[in-house]
C-alpha cells in the first residue's frame, strides 16, 4: 500500500515536472530564434544581500533570455554571506547592500544601483520634520514623547535595525552615533518588517529604504516619510545625490573575475536594466 | 452524601462547559487566522497564478515553478525520512520492556535534534550537503536537510504508534507462528497506521513550513527545476521573501500562503483516507465485535 | 526443538535481517545527530576557546561588533517565551485533545481534529505575518509597539498548540478501551473517567508531546523574530520586547563574521544542550515515577 502511494506520488510529480519542462524548453527555443547573436555560455552563482536578490534575479532572467547558454542562479542569505562566499569561491559574484569595509579591500565592488534611507513615522503622526539633534535625542531616549517635539501626547516607540544590517550602518554613520548608545523599543530585521512595525504602532519612528517606503505608501500603508535636513525623501533626490543618507548596492567579485561574471556585471551596470532597477524601487546609478 | 453528589455534579458540568469553551475558543482563533489568509489570498488566485512563471520578483506572474520545487523537495524528504524513521521506530519499539542503553542513546540524540533551531539546520545543510558533499544549492540538499529536521518528529510519533498496538495482537500472531517481519507488516503497521499518519502530517507540515533551513540549502532560484540538482525556491521561502523583502509583495504572499494551506489540506485528506482504509480493513479482521 | 527454550516473541533466525536493517537505520538516525553536533561544535569552538564561557554572562550588553557578548538577556528571553508558549498551548492543547476524545460527538470530533491538523500546517512565516499585521497592532492599542513577550508567547503558543493537541490525542487514543469501559461500568462520571483514568494512563504520552512542543518552541525562529520586538534586554513586563537566542541567530547570522559568527553557533549549541538536559531530567523523573 505504502509503496503504491509513493509510486503514485512520484509518477504524478514526474508528470507535472516533465509537462512544465516542455513549457520552459519551448520558451527557450522561442528566445533562441529571436536573439541568436551571442555565444556566452556557462553558469554563474550569486549569493548575498536579500535586498539586492530580487533585483539581481530579475536582471539575471533578462540576461538568460538574451544568452540562452547562460544559467544564473541567484541565492539570498545576507551581505556577509555574499562576501564570505566570494572569498571561499562558492559564489562567482557576491551581493552587498553596502560599501566594502576596510578589511574587504581584497575584493572588487561594482555599484549597480543606489538606495536612500529615510525616517518614517505613522501616517497619523503630525510631526513634519526632525533635525539631526532631535533624531539623536529620540534614539538615545533623551526625548521619549512626541509632545516634546511639538506633536501629540504619545510615547515614542523607537524602531531600530539589528546590528550588522547595512541600513543601520548608513543611519548610524550619518548621525555619527555608536550602536550601544541607542535605546530602541523594537528591533527589526528586514525593511518590510520595519514598515509593518511602524504602520502598526501610531507612536513609532523608524528608518527604512526610501524605495520600499514609497512603494508601501502608494499601496496605502499608513506611514509617512520625513525629510532629512529639509530635503524631501524621494528617489529623485537620491538619484541627484541631494539626499544625505544613501548607500550603494554592490556586486562583489574577487580581484580577477571570470569573463562571464564580467559580462553580467557590465550588463547590470548598463542602461538596459534601468527599468528593472526602478521597478524594484531602487535608483539607477549615474555613470 | 447528597452534598457530595451535588458538588460532583457541578464539577462535571463545569468540566463539560470548560471543554466546549476551550474548543470553541480554539476554533474561533483558528477561523480568524485562516479566513484572514484565505480572504486576502484567494481573491488573487487563478489558474494562471498556479501555473505561470514568476514575474517582477513575484509581484506578478505565477508560482508554477515554485509549486514544482516544493513538491520535489517534499518528495526527497519523504523518500529519505519515512523509511529511515519507520525502521528506527521499529528498532526502538522492539525494546518495549528492555530499555537498553542503545535505545536510550538513540532516543536522547533524537530528542536533542528536535531542539536544533531551523536556521542551524540550514547552515549545517549548507556546510555538509552543499559544500562537503558537493551538491551545491539544490533541491536534493534542501530535501535532505529537511529530512534531518523532521526525523525526530517522525520517529517519535511512529514509535509511540507502534507501542500503542495492543500486545495481545502480537501474542496471537506469534502463537500462530508468524515471523516478526510478517507481524510487523500485516498487523502492527496497519493498526498503527492512523497514528503514524498523524505524525507524518505533522512532519510534512513542518517541512512545508520551513524557511530558514531552505534559504541556505535549496536556495532562492525561481526557474523551473530540471533535475534534483537544480536550486529551487520553496513556497514558504517565497512567502517570506514577498512579505519581508519585496515592497508591495503582501498580496501575493497571502495568495501563496493560501495555496500552501489548500495543498496541505489535500495531502491531509488523502493521507487520512488511505490510512483509514488500511486500518479499517485490519480492524475488521482482528477485532471481532468493534471494540473501538 | 531449541526454539522451545526461547521466549515466544523473540526473533527467529529468519528475522535477523529485519533486526539488522532497523537497527542500522536507528544508528544512521543517531549519526545524523552526531553530524549536526560535530558541525555546531567545530563552528563554535574558536570563540569558546578565545573568549571563554564566563564572558557570555558578565559582559555589559550584547554588542558583538564592539566585542561585547552578554547573552544572558537572550537566554532569559528564550526561557520566558517558551514558558509563555507552554502556558498557552499546554492547557489548551490537552483540553482540546480531551474534548475531541471524550466530549465531542464523533462527527464534530472528526472535523475538529482535521482543523487542528490544518493549524499544524500553517507555516511559521504565515503565523509571523499574521501576528505582525493583525495581533501586534491589537496589542499596540493597549500601549507600546505591541511587539512584546506577550505577542511572542501567544504566537508561539498557537504554533505549538496542534503539536500538543495531536500528540495528546494519540496518547488518549492509546488508552486501552477496557479501562474506560470499566470506569463507565462502575458509574464514573465523564469527568472522573478523564481525570482519574485517561489522564494518568496517557500521562507519559502527553508529557512526550509537550516536550516535543517545548523543543519546537525553543527552536522556532522566523515567527518569533517578526513579533518579539528583539531588543536585547531582560523584559520587566509582558509588554516589553524580548530577543530569543534563535531570533538573535536569524537576525545576525547573515551578516556575522569570525568571532561573532562563532558565538552565534555557541548559542545554538547551548540551546541544544539545554533541551537535551531537560529531556534527560524529565525522562529520569518519569522513570523514577513509574
Amino acid at each position: 500500500m505504502r509503496w503504491k502511494t509513493v509510486l503514485t506520488l512520484g509518477m504524478l510529480t514526474a508528470m507535472i515536472a516533465s509537462g512544465c519542462r516542455e513549457d520552459s524548453s519551448a520558451a527557450a527555443k522561442a528566445t533562441d530564434q529571436s536573439g541568436a547573436k551571442n555565444q556566452l555560455t556557462g553558469r554563474l552563482t550569486l549569493t548575498g544581500s536579500s535586498t539586492i536578490a530580487p533585483l539581481a534575479a530579475e536582471i539575471a532572467r533578462r540576461f538568460e533570455q538574451q544568452h540562452p547558454g547562460v544559467r544564473i542562479d541567484v541565492q539570498s542569505g545576507g551581505s556577509g554571506k555574499g562576501i564570505a562566499d566570494v572569498r571561499a569561491g562558492t559564489a562567482d559574484i557576491g551581493m552587498a547592500s553596502r560599501a566594502l569595509k576596510a578589511g574587504e579591500q581584497d575584493l572588487e565592488a561594482y555599484p549597480i544601483a543606489a538606495d536612500g534611507v529615510c525616517l518614517i513615522v505613522h501616517a497619523r503622526n503630525e510631526i513634519s520634520q526632525l533635525d539631526n539633534d532631535q533624531v539623536i535625542s529620540v534614539y538615545t531616549d533623551r526625548i521619549n514623547n512626541w509632545k516634546q517635539l511639538g506633536g501629540a501626547d504619545l510615547p515614542i516607540t523607537v524602531v531600530h535595525k539589528a546590528e550588522g544590517r547595512a541600513t543601520l550602518e548608513v543611519f548610524l554613520s550619518y548621525l555619527g552615533m555608536e550602536n550601544p548608545a541607542i535605546h530602541p523599543d523594537v528591533i527589526v530585521g528586514d525593511n518590510e518588517h520595519g514598515i509593518k512595525t511602524v504602520a502598526g504602532a501610531p507612536g513609532a519612528v523608524g528608518y527604512v529604504s526610501i524605495g520600499t517606503a514609497e512603494a508601501n505608501i502608494s499601496a496605502g500603508v499608513p506611514i509617512r516619510m520625513l525629510p532629512m535636513q529639509g530635503v524631501p525623501a524621494t528617489t529623485e533626490n537620491v538619484a541627484t545625490g541631494r539626499f544625505p543618507m544613501s548607500r550603494p548596492l554592490n556586486l562583489v567579485t574577487s580581484a580577477s573575475p571570470a569573463p562571464l561574471s564580467r559580462a553580467f556585471i557590465d550588463y547590470c551596470q548598463s542602461e538596459e536594466v534601468h527599468d528593472l532597477i526602478v521597478a524594484q524601487y531602487f535608483v539607477p546609478t549615474q555613470r | 452524601m447528597t452534598d457530595a453528589r451535588i458538588r460532583q455534579r457541578i464539577r462535571d458540568a463545569s468540566a463539560t462547559v470548560l471543554m466546549w469553551t476551550t474548543a470553541t475558543l480554539i476554533v474561533c482563533v483558528l477561523t480568524c487566522i485562516l479566513s484572514d489568509i484565505l480572504v486576502r489570498g484567494l481573491s488573487q488566485l487563478s489558474w494562471t497564478f498556479l501555473t505561470a512563471e514568476l514575474q517582477d520578483a513575484g509581484r506578478s506572474g505565477g508560482i508554477g515553478s515554485i509549486i514544482v520545487s516544493t513538491g520535489l523537495l517534499l518528495m526527497v524528504t519523504l523518500v529519505v525520512a519515512v523509511p529511515l524513521s519507520l525502521a528506527t521506530a521499529v528498532a526502538l519499539a522492539e525494546q518495549t520492556r528492555t530499555r537498553s542503553r542503545f535505545t536510550r542513546m538513540v532516543q536522547h540524540s533524537l530528542d536533542a535534534l528536535a531542539a536544533v533551531p531551523s536556521i542551524v539546520f540550514g547552515l549545517f545543510g549548507n556546510a555538509f550537503f552543499c559544500v562537503l558533499l558537493g551538491m551545491g544549492y539544490s533541491i536534493l540538499s534542501g530535501g535532505l536537510t529537511l529530512a534531518c529536521m523532521v526525523l525526530p518528529i517522525l520517529v517519535r510519533t511512529t514509535e509511540q504508534a507502534l507501542r500503542a498496538v495492543p500486545i495481545e495482537y502480537r501474542h496471537a500472531a506469534a502463537a500462530l507462528g508468524l515471523s516478526r517481519a510478517t507481524i510487523l507488516r500485516q498487523i502492527e503497521l496497519p493498526v498503527a497506521a492512523p497514528a503514524i499518519a498523524a505524525g507524518l502530517i505533522l512532519g510534512l507540515g513542518r517541512a512545508m513550513a520551513e524557511t530558514a533551513a531552505l534559504i541556505f540549502t535549496s536556495g532562492y532560484v525561481t526557474r523551473m527545476p530540471a533535475s534534483l540538482l537544480d536550486s529551487g525556491r520553496a513556497m514558504s521561502v517565497h512567502i517570506y521573501d514577498l512579505a519581508m523583502n519585496v515592497p508591495g509583495g503582501n498580496a501575493r504572499a497571502y495568495t501563496t500562503a493560501a495555496v500552501l494551506i489548500v495543498l496541505l489540506v489535500m495531502i491531509n485528506a488523502v493521507t487520512t483516507l488511505l490510512t483509514r482504509r488500511m486500518a479499517g480493513r485490519i480492524r475488521d479482521a482482528v477485532v471481532p465485535e468493534g471494540s473501538r | 526443538m531449541t526454539s522451545l527454550w526461547r521466549n515466544i516473541l523473540s526473533p527467529r533466525s529468519g528475522d535477523w535481517w529485519l533486526r539488522t536493517v532497523t537497527r542500522t537505520c536507528a544508528v544512521v538516525s543517531a549519526v545524523v545527530v552526531l553530524l549536526v553536533l560535530v558541525f555546531l561544535t567545530t563552528e563554535a569552538l574558536p570563540a569558546l576557546r578565545r573568549i571563554g564561557i564566563s564572558r557570555f554572562v558578565t559582559d555589559e550588553g550584547w554588542y558583538p561588533l564592539s566585542d561585547r557578548y552578554n547573552m544572558l538577556p537572550m537566554i532569559v528571553g528564550t526561557l520566558l517565551t517558551t514558558t509563555g508558549a507552554i502556558l498557552v498551548a499546554g492547557p489548551l492543547g490537552i483540553c482540546s485533545a480531551i474534548f475531541a476524545q471524550f466530549y465531542a460527538p464523533p462527527s464534530v470530533a472528526r472535523w475538529y481534529r482535521r482543523l487542528i491538523e490544518l493549524l499544524a500546517g500553517i507555516p511559521s512565516v504565515v503565523f509571523g505575518l499574521w501576528g505582525l499585521v493583525v495581533l501586534v497592532p491589537l496589542l499596540a492599542s493597549v500601549g507600546g509597539s505591541g511587539q512584546s513577550l506577550m505577542a511572542a508567547s501567544l504566537i508561539l503558543g498557537l504554533m505549538i498548540l496542534p503539536m500538543v493537541a495531536l500528540t495528546a490525542g494519540s496518547a488518549f487514543a492509546a488508552v486501552p478501551p477496557e479501562l474506560i469501559r470499566g470506569g463507565a461500568a462502575l458509574g464514573f462520571s465523564r469527568f472522573a473517567i478523564v481525570w482519574h483514568i485517561a489522564l494518568p494512563a496517557a500521562g507519559s504520552g502527553i508529557a512526550a508531546g509537550v516536550l516535543l512542543a517545548v523543543s519546537r518552541a525553543m527552536g522556532e525562529t522566523m515567527a518569533v523574530v517578526m513579533v518579539a520586538g528583539n531588543v536585547v534586554q531582560i523584559p520587566d513586563s509582558l509588554t516589553a520586547p524580548v530577543r530569543t537566542l534563535t531570533g538573535n541567530m536569524a537576525l545576525e547570522l547573515g551578516y556575522a563574521a569570525a568571532d561573532h559568527r562563532s558565538i552565534l553557533f555557541i548559542s545554538g549549541l547551548g540551546l541544544l544542550v539545554a533541551v537535551s538536559c531537560t529531556m534527560l531530567l524529565i525522562n529520569r523523573i518519569a522513570g523514577a515515577a513509574s
